[in-house]
């Protein structure tokens, strides 16, 4: 099932096509109505012309994170502030939130590419979606909203937090889809166990899951848990918020909806373009925003491409789940560390949760990694020896799969937080 | 006889212990036996509490991992040698102790040891002075009766 099926399985040319017309006439509106970018492309000598096909777009400079807080709030906006009809805004953990701005037509193509991944996940116009995403400046939760509105699903808009009355509803109003964070789902798994509720019990069928990157072995957990397909889905407010890319029923990547949105990978450190197959960071280009478009934005998200036709019989490329974050990268006595690593090796050992926290902190210029990990009543034991026997036992796999030593400390269920929104993973103390 | 133990994980920091005698004192649980013990990171609680399914259900709800594990409970003379009385039956028998803690009973009445072995059954019918009939007896299989009220 597609819900645009032109644009999801448009043959190459064409595509290549379309977005060479998009990509010009992108940054011909940079050039003129925003003067943050015009002035990127004159330090560079750059003038509108000198993009004539999709390969010129690597003349073109990235635009950060960091330029959005220096523009705060609406220096990046490229139309009046009378055409922004919708204001949404980033959580701001460090420093300024950033802010982005949408018209009338951004927020049309929202609900359109939300449409297109909710159609991928299996849910149409007889779905009962409930949003667990936040409502809010957060994109999340209105952002699904609105694909799903546009689908015809019928919108149950709980928003985020209150899980006992998530589960309630889910039960009393049949709720057959659910669009929540990975993290957020499984918190609902254990609730449902802990109230002695059968996820089977419910009309449950499906998730889209997304807004933080999660590893395969989340994903079987999830789908064992609640007895449900686990959909993978990619966006961020600074592109669109969620939309940008969704999973298919194949569940070999996620199709990026090309015709709106343009992906690069490159090498993080250098900033030159990797060849396709080649891991490395996203960069996306808004091809057809109005309000805040982005030229050539780093995503710092670590994934790969690929344009092999898929099963499902889209056309449009794929990106890898995501699997990391480079700047959520670790560097531990010179060796780089993904938490989605350690995810990995709690997931794989089957018997712990895969509730972490990495800790890293600097003694006597010695870099000193801790990882916390939740422990289960599965995992408990009355034994001490058999406590340490586990602890040992992470340490060692960790080891293996890190290159670098981590101590590992068992702590109570549930002190790492995680359940309204995205879990903090890793906090460095590191003072350098 | 075989009672059941409360196991309760507690991280080592200052406060951690409060939290869950909290919850005890706050549900009108009298503890009847404890012991901890400890590592440089955490702490396992054991307790002894009268029907300990329903304090293990209060205490998961307070956010805490809790087990429940079938232990020995048996009277020693509170005369020197008591102990090893005891002990000296079960070790005899080849019954491995995994750990064990001691209390002072009621004025006069002795004192009550808990243990953990690795052939509860056995050492059960050992300590009960039925050597004989202990040999063989290997089976580990709950009764499914094991009482919910102590001492």
């Amino acid at each position: 099932m597609y819900w645009n099926k032109p644009a999801e399985t448009m043959g190459r040319e064409a595509m290549d096509a379309l977005q060479t017309t998009s990509l010009k006439d992108l940054v011909s509106r940079m050039y003129r109505q925003q003067k943050f970018y015009r002035s990127q492309m004159q330090e560079k000598g750059l003038l509108p012309e000198d993009v004539r096909t999709l390969a010129d777009i690597a003349k073109l400079p990235f635009t950060t994170k960091q330029d959005m807080r220096d523009n705060y709030p609406y220096g990046l906006f490229a139309v009046p502030v009378s055409e922004i009809v919708r204001i949404h805004a980033s959580s701001g953990t460090t420093g300024r939130p950033t802010v982005v701005g949408y018209t009338k037509k951004d927020l049309g193509i929202w609900a359109e590419v939300m449409a297109r991944t909710l159609t991928a996940a299996g849910i149409n116009r007889q779905s009962f979606i409930q949003i667990a995403y936040g409502y809010g400046l957060f994109t999340g939760g209105l952002g699904v909203h609105y694909g799903a509105e546009l689908l015809g699903a019928s919108v149950i808009p709980v928003s985020s937090g209150n899980t006992a009355r998530q589960i309630m509803l889910m039960k009393d109003f049949g709720t057959t889809a659910i669009a929540c964070t990975p993290s957020y789902a499984l918190y609902i798994a254990e609730t449902m166990r802990e109230m002695g509720i059968d996820p089977r019990e419910t009309a449950l069928k499906v998730g889209v899951f997304g807004a933080e990157p999660w590893s395969e072995g989340m994903r079987q957990a999830i789908e064992a848990q609640l007895g449900i397909k686990a959909m993978d889905i990619y966006g961020l407010s600074e592109i669109i918020g969620p939309g940008v890319a969704c999973e298919c029923s194949a569940q070999k990547g996620l199709h990026i909806s090309e015709d709106h949105f343009y992906p690069e990978i490159i090498n993080p450190v250098t900033g030159e373009v990797l060849p396709e197959g080649e891991k490395g960071e996203l960069v996306l280009t808004t091809l057809t925003k109005e309000g805040m478009p982005m030229v050539r934005y780093r995503t710092r998200d670590l994934t790969v491409l690929d344009r092999q036709p898929c099963a499902c019989g889209r056309t449009t490329v794929r990106m890898g789940k995501v699997l990391g974050r480079s700047d959520d990268m670790l560097i531990i006595r010179g060796v780089n560390v993904f938490p989605s690593q350690v995810e990995s090796v709690l997931l794989n050992m089957g018997e712990t949760s895969p509730h972490y926290q990495l800790i890293v902190d600097r003694q006597d210029n010695l870099d000193n990694l801790t990882v916390l990990v939740e422990l289960t009543d599965r995992m408990f034991s009355d034994e001490v020896r058999r406590l340490e026997a586990l602890e040992h036992k992470i340490q060692g796999e960790l080891a293996n799969v890190l290159n670098v030593s981590a101590t590992v400390r068992l702590v109570d269920a549930k002190t790492i937080e995680r359940s309204e929104g995205k879990a903090q993973r890793v906090v460095d103390k590191r003072k350098i | 006889m075989v009672i059941k133990q409360l196991s309760v994980f507690v991280e080592n920091r200052p406060g951690a212990l409060v939290e869950v005698l909290a919850v005890l004192k706050a549900n009108d649980v009298n503890i009847r036996a404890l012991s901890v013990a400890d590592t440089s990171d955490f702490g396992i609680l054991r307790l002894i509490v009268n029907e300990p399914e329903q304090v293990k259900r209060a205490l998961n709800e307070a956010g805490f991992t809790v087990k429940i594990t079938p232990v020995l409970s048996m009277m020693v003379a509170d005369t020197p040698g008591g102990l090893c009385d005891q002990v000296e039956k079960l070790s005899g028998a080849d019954v491995n102790i995994e750990y064990m803690y001691a209390f002072a009973a009621n004025a006069g009445n002795g004192a009550r040891v808990v243990l953990k072995v690795d052939n509860l059954k056995r050492a059960e019918r050992l300590v009960a002075g039925d050597l004989d009939g202990a040999t063989g007896v290997d089976d580990e299989s709950n009764d499914g009766e094991i009482p919910n009220f102590y001492w």
